[in-house]
């Protein structure tokens, strides 16, 4: 009986550090060709930010419904230091140009092939954001878009922007 | 011949085995490639089938052919 509770608390042990580091680890680096921004700018260059990067595509309806947020999150804490990106995924570039045309975006947009980033990022869903502290770490995947949950991550790129803004 | 035989369908069916990521889903999101498309016509096609054929399995219960049930 207590072997078996021993035993209980070590695999609930196990998967709580397991679920930890799943989102602690270190952002991969993408080359990325955002829009007025220039060519070959890699995720590395906003080390010090925090970051929102969103993969998506044209075709997707969550995604269509996360361009207001996430116009909502440029507009409220850039000035704080928040870097939204969306990498887009269309395989028709002509698409996603047409898509944020219906779509204005006002944050970073990087068109071209990023399927390289999205698999080093593991992306399982569409949409799927990463949100990336100001030291380069992944802190939160959201995979998917619901709007009901646009508040909580809110406050969790507000806890993420007070981490060192004083330094 | 006859040993590879095997060993050639066998590659032939593993080719279409493919994994499709979610961003090259573009396709398959399509409405019209969902397995029911147009629910309506689904369902007047499956009420005729049934009250005709007295088919209705679990669904319906069989009527006298008359599509009135």
């Amino acid at each position: 009986m207590v072997s078996f509770t021993v035993a209980g608390a070590a695999l609930l042990a196990v998967l709580a550090a397991s679920s930890a580091s799943a989102s602690d680890q270190p952002a991969p680096d993408c080359a990325l060709q955002t829009l007025g921004v220039g060519e070959g700018q890699t995720l590395t260059h906003y080390r010090g930010k925090v970051v929102y990067l969103d993969f998506w595509a044209s075709w997707c309806g969550p995604c269509r419904m996360s361009f207001p947020f996430m116009n909502g999150l440029a507009r409220d804490y850039a000035a704080r230091g928040l870097v939204v990106l969306a990498v887009n995924l269309d395989a028709h570039r002509k698409d996603a140009e047409a898509f944020l045309v219906r779509h204005p975006a006002a944050f970073g947009v990087a068109l071209g092939d990023n399927q390289a980033c999205a698999r080093s990022f593991r992306v399982g869903a569409m949409p799927t954001s990463f949100v990336i502290d100001r030291t380069g770490a992944v802190r939160a995947v959201h995979a998917g878009f619901r709007p009901g949950g646009s508040a909580a991550v809110r406050s969790e790129i507000e806890r993420l922007l007070a981490e060192g803004s004083g330094a | 011949m006859r040993r590879i035989l095997p060993l050639v369908v066998l590659v032939a069916c593993a080719a279409g085995y493919t994994t499709v990521e979610p961003w090259q889903r573009e396709v398959l999101a399509r409405p019209d490639m969902a397995s029911s498309p147009h629910p309506g016509v689904s369902a007047m096609a499956d009420h005729a089938y049934e009250s005709r054929e007295a088919a209705g399995g679990a669904a319906k219960a069989g009527g006298g052919g008359c599509g009135c049930e």
